[in-house]
């Protein structure tokens, strides 16, 4: 159990923009290899030890690129684990990392046990005696918090849904066992075709399953919420106000969010999760100019964004550029600082018209309205007008969460899941594991391959669906033999 | 008490287990003597005249591997010979022979008085003699004392066996024989813990009274192939089966007179085999069934005695005649021996190590249906696997454990003291993770070697294998390294239906295909030397499905070193923090000897694990400094 490769997402989620996947075990460097690539062609094999390696994650199958990194090896035993370590640094924020790490899962990492790193740090003697019981509280408090984690994701269906389809193929598996292991008994062998269409029905079962991973990405990620603006006009203090603590670093040095810093809320029901970006504008020092380049692809992954415009300063060429890149979004406009008095150009409260500016933002956005991040005015209101937007923009996605009344008229997408969504990574690598096994089940069979190779995939594609609901083993498949048939001379 | 003499192991029982266990230390060396109540009913098949099948047929040939005596008495007895399965794949093919009761009993007792070192006693065992915790010897019902280093127990379904025909029942080790009672108590008061299990058996029918022309005949392959792979050729003339068929008649005469079973009144509450119901079992639980098998099995060359496979029933004699004659072709039939169960007590397994030593008493073992088994080839494998652990024993070397990669032998054994078991266990290739690797013609290949070197597997058998591996690697390179062209194979190929070929191929590559065998090469690249058909097949086997077995034996190493952390035999399960109440039970239980055992305990999580790995090093850290 020592000998394979773990990985795990090193840092807690949701804090801040960049993570480390890492990785241990004897694989570790092969495996990244396989994903890596630098622009000087550097193969990670061959790198120092303990050195920053700049390159790309490429996700090999579809050649696209997931995400820009700093990849550290550290070659045993100089590590935390004593074993060959693999970090990389991931800048995109949580979506990537969790790609990231997919893609490690899927080239040969296993999922870490709960507290698996430090575990092999101390039984390969890395971390000294005294500390051993800090390492057993830390795998029960690991194991007790995960087991808690997957209890809340496997509720809902998941587990009712897959432990189904799990029994439908030891169904087959028994039946198939049961015509080896008893030759001399009167057992009908199921036509080829009919396991192969039930094979494809499983897998077909649990193809949606995996894809629900996929379209669960709102209620894992939340409705993806951007807010733009120029510099210094209050991004961060929204998000630090809709969140009633203070998150970002809020200064009065116009450029100080440099990198994006996303956030979880839950907005009315609605999970969202916000992206405060560093603010757009022209700029010559390289770690600026890289934020802003992330702020402008924020931009094109959300699926809401908020622009703010400081209400107390006249709108400049800044502004107009951070509006022109929203307005053919899905937007909503903030006039930040209301309790400040207005620039003359704004119109003031309870009605009254002023001139261009109020009609100049309409010409942006349908979603024109005013908040103090600093007070608290108007959260309320924008509050609404995010669920309301969300609602257009993803009536299809977000059904189970609202209230009553708005899921009635909002189809759910997950009508074809039954609502059961796969949430967790390590889940949907099973699944999606679970098929690759029945995948080599249905080829086996089609080439008339013996049967007891046919029932080895079978029991891969069992095992791999079992570390999710638990393992069907021998004596479960001879209970069914015995049940199923009559067995005895 | 009387003192008689002083043997390094002493063997109680000689059915399966019994046999090979004492033939196992005598040819180790060992100073050994075997006890049985009755010198005329030594490897007694009390049961079914019929040894292998399937991954049982495994076990004989693996017998046969490490210088067993099973596959050999098979062939001297054997009356029929069939491998199952042939229709499948190369890893379930199994064979399965009828063997003539008495010459199998006969040709055993002749191996066990010709073996050196071995004597053999008709005595009535009835103590097992501890001091301190360790094996002094036996006593018998005469009060006599013989002494020794190892006692090996095969009592098989003797203690306190309980015959029951209908509702009556008798003390009974066997049909026509006694049971042994006072054994079973001493090994309770050596602190053992014990259950009962149930089994049962057909009666047996005479075939004057039989028309076996209303049943259908199943003949043995021809030629036959032999069990052991030192048998060049069987000699015994061959008989057929007999098929027929129980019908509504029969089951209808069944249901009406279920109230007079022991089954189902109750009166039997040990647990029987599941895969060997009783009639009256199959009929209740699968009423949807027209008809059950029935098979005729001669019971020898010269006898008349049929063995009615398929009606196990313990339903009284008068149901028996009536349901018998209720099956087409034996209206008319005689029953020569009536059907029974039986109850026996049994010993819980995980109470012995890997090496069927007991836990508790050192230098005592444990083989058979004691351990909780059923069959005469699971009773063999324990008892080969129990003298030889004996006689490493008592030379002072490790024990002999055969890994769940390695051997069926090894699954079984492992799966009995790992698990434990409630119901007779009986060995299935489905139990085996690594089906691939445990073939019925590579049992050489896997085990010869091991048997060679603890002394146990004779010289010319060793010799003769390290032949065949010679010749093997010889024609695998040839095969590798021959190509044809296609102008010579490509109007063979699609003859064939495969794909014809666009330039030279290797033989090997050709043989990778589905369609493409090996005769078939050997038609147009004969090796220089003509090979036997078992080396072509196993060549074959090799080269078709190397790519799963090469997976197969990856996941296997993992087992093994997962095997190879070893866990102190004295660690407190309880003083580990975090493991739950259950877990620890269960590791109490079992008290595993490694690591991997550990995570096959039923219950254990990779959790516990993993705390039970910090545990360990935490202790061996504490020890060091």
């Amino acid at each position: 159990m020592n000998d394979d490769t773990i990985a795990a997402i090193s840092t807690p989620l949701g804090e801040g923009g960049i993570g480390i996947v890492r990785l241990s075990g004897r694989d570790a460097v092969s495996i990244v290899e396989k994903l890596f690539s630098s622009p000087k062609n550097k193969k990670l094999s061959e790198s120092e030890s303990h050195k920053l390696i700049h390159g790309f994650i490429k996700n090999p199958s579809t050649n696209t690129t997931i995400d820009e990194v700093l990849v550290t090896v550290m070659k045993a035993p100089k590590t935390y684990t004593k074993e060959d370590v693999v970090e990389i640094n991931c800048h995109g924020g949580i979506l990537p990392l969790r790609e990231v790490l997919e893609l490690v899962l899927r080239s040969g990492a296993r999922p870490a046990e709960p507290g698996e790193f430090t575990k092999r740090a101390f039984l390969n003697g890395r971390i000294d005696l005294s500390q051993a019981e800090a390492v057993i509280d830390l795998i029960r408090a690991k194991t007790d918090e995960s087991r808690r984690v997957a209890v809340e994701q496997l509720s809902g269906g998941l587990s009712e849904k897959i432990t189904s389809l799990r029994d439908r193929i030891a169904s087959i598996c028994a039946h198939i066992e049961a015509y080896i292991d008893f030759p001399e008994e009167e057992i009908e062998p199921a036509s080829l075709e009919s396991i192969l269409n039930e094979i494809q029905d499983i897998k077909n079962g649990l193809s949606i399953l995996s894809n629900s991973f996929e379209e669960g990405r709102f209620f894992r990620e939340g409705f993806k919420i951007a807010i733009v603006g120029r510099p210094n006009v209050g991004k961060s203090s929204l998000l630090n106000a809709l969140l009633n603590r203070d998150r970002a670093i809020v200064t009065e040095t116009p450029g100080t969010t440099r990198d994006l810093l996303e956030e979880y809320l839950n907005v009315k029901g609605l999970p969202v999760r916000i992206m405060d970006t560093a603010g757009i504008r022209e700029t010559h020092e390289m770690a600026e100019r890289e934020g802003v380049m992330r702020s402008l692809k924020a931009i094109d992954d959300a699926d809401l964004i908020i622009g703010i415009i400081d209400g107390t300063t006249p709108l400049n060429n800044e502004d107009m550029v951070v509006l022109e890149k929203i307005k053919d979004k899905k937007n909503i406009i903030a006039i930040n600082k209301s309790d400040l008095p207005p620039h003359p150009s704004l119109p003031l409260k309870g009605g009254g018209s002023g001139w261009g500016f109020e009609n100049c933002l309409k010409q942006y956005s349908q979603n024109v309205l005013m908040i103090s991040a600093k007070t608290g005015e108007g959260l309320d209101t924008l509050k609404d007008k995010i669920l309301d937007v969300s609602l257009i923009k993803s009536q299809k996605l977000v059904g189970a969460t609202l209230s009553e009344d708005s899921y009635r008229e909002v189809r759910s997408p997950f009508d074809e899941s039954e609502g059961v969504i796969v949430t967790n990574i390590r889940h949907k690598v099973a699944i999606d594991n679970g098929i690759t096994a029945l995948n080599n089940v249905s080829a086996a069979l089609r080439s008339l391959l013996p049967l007891e190779i046919v029932a080895m995939e079978m029991r891969d594609a069992l095992d791999r669906l079992g570390e999710i609901v638990g393992s069907v083993t021998t004596e479960d498949i001879l209970n069914r033999i015995f049940s199923e048939f009559c067995i005895g001379k | 008490m009387i003192r008689d003499s002083q043997y390094d192991v002493i063997v109680i029982g000689a059915g399966h287990a019994g046999c090979e266990a004492a033939l196992t230390a005598a040819r180790m060396g060992m100073a050994t003597c075997m006890f049985t109540m009755n010198l005329d009913t030594i490897a007694q098949m009390s049961c079914n005249p019929a040894i292998g099948g399937l991954a049982k047929g495994h076990l004989v040939r693996e017998i046969d591997a490490l210088g067993g005596e099973m596959a050999k008495n098979t062939d001297r007895a054997g009356i029929q010979f069939r491998m199952l399965n042939r229709s499948k794949g190369p890893a379930v093919w199994s064979l399965r022979a009828q063997a003539d009761r008495v010459l199998y009993r006969l040709s055993m007792r002749k191996a066990l008085e010709s073996q050196k070192n071995l004597s053999i006693k008709q005595a009535l065992i009835e103590k097992i003699i501890v001091e301190d915790g360790e094996v002094m010897g036996v006593s018998t019902s005469l009060g006599i004392f013989y002494g020794a280093r190892a006692v090996i127990v095969t009592t098989g379904t003797f203690l306190k066996g309980l015959i029951h025909i209908g509702l009556d029942n008798y003390p009974s080790g066997r049909a026509g024989e006694f049971p042994s009672v006072g054994l079973s108590d001493s090994l309770r008061e050596l602190g053992l813990k014990m259950g009962r299990l149930k089994t049962g058996t057909p009666p047996r029918l005479d075939a004057h009274t039989i028309d076996f022309s209303k049943t259908a005949p199943q003949y043995g392959d021809e030629p036959p192939l032999p069990f052991s792979y030192s048998t060049e050729r069987i000699t015994n003339p061959q008989l057929p089966c007999y098929i027929t068929y129980t019908n509504s008649e029969t089951h209808r005469i069944i249901r009406e007179n279920l109230d007079r079973s022991p089954l189902y009144s109750g009166r039997i509450k040990s647990i029987g085999p599941r895969y060997c119901p009783s009639v009256e079992d199959k009929v209740v639980r699968f009423s949807e069934r027209e008809r059950h098998q029935v098979f005729l099995e001669p019971e020898g060359l010269d006898t008349k005695e049929y063995y009615a496979n398929g009606i196990s029933t313990s339903l009284p004699y008068d149901v028996q005649v009536r349901l018998v004659r209720s099956i087409p072709g034996l209206e008319e039939a005689e029953i020569m021996r009536p059907a029974y169960a039986i109850e026996y007590d049994f010993v819980y397994p995980t109470q012995v190590k890997h090496s069927l030593e007991t836990k508790g008493v050192k230098g005592l073992f444990l083989a058979g249906q004691i351990n909780g088994t059923s069959g005469y080839e699971e009773a063999a494998a324990q008892g080969l696997m129990a003298g030889i652990n004996a006689a490493l024993k008592i030379k002072g070397e490790a024990p002999l454990v055969l890994g769940r990669h390695e051997a069926y032998t090894g699954v079984l054994i492992d799966d009995l003291v790992t698990k434990g078991t409630n119901e007779p266990y009986r060995m299935f290739t489905s139990r085996a993770e690594y089906r691939l690797l445990l073939r019925h013609d590579n049992a050489d290949s896997r085990l010869m070697e091991k048997g060679y070197r603890i002394g146990l597997l004779d010289e010319s058998s060793y010799k003769r294998f390290c032949e065949k591996k010679k010749l093997m690697g010889r024609e695998s390179s040839r095969l590798k390294s021959t190509r044809l062209k296609p102008s010579v194979i490509n109007g063979a190929l699609v003859a064939l239906n495969t794909a014809p070929i666009k330039e030279d191929a290797a033989l090997e590559q050709l043989l990778k295909r589905p369609e493409v065998g090996y005769d078939f090469i050997k038609r147009f690249s004969p090796p220089e030397k003509p090979l036997s058909e078992d080396v072509c097949r196993e060549i074959e086997i090799q080269i078709k499905y190397n790519g799963y077995i090469l997976r197969q034996i990856e996941t296997a190493e993992k087992l093994k070193r997962m095997d190879e952390k070893r866990i102190p035999e004295g660690i407190d399960y309880s003083s580990i923090s975090g493991l739950s109440k259950e877990i620890v039970l269960k590791l109490e239980e079992v008290r595993p000897a490694n690591i991997g055992q550990a995570s096959r305990v039923p219950g254990v999580t990779p959790a516990a694990i993993s705390l039970l790995l910090v545990a360990i090093e935490k202790g061996r850290r504490a020890v060091k400094s």
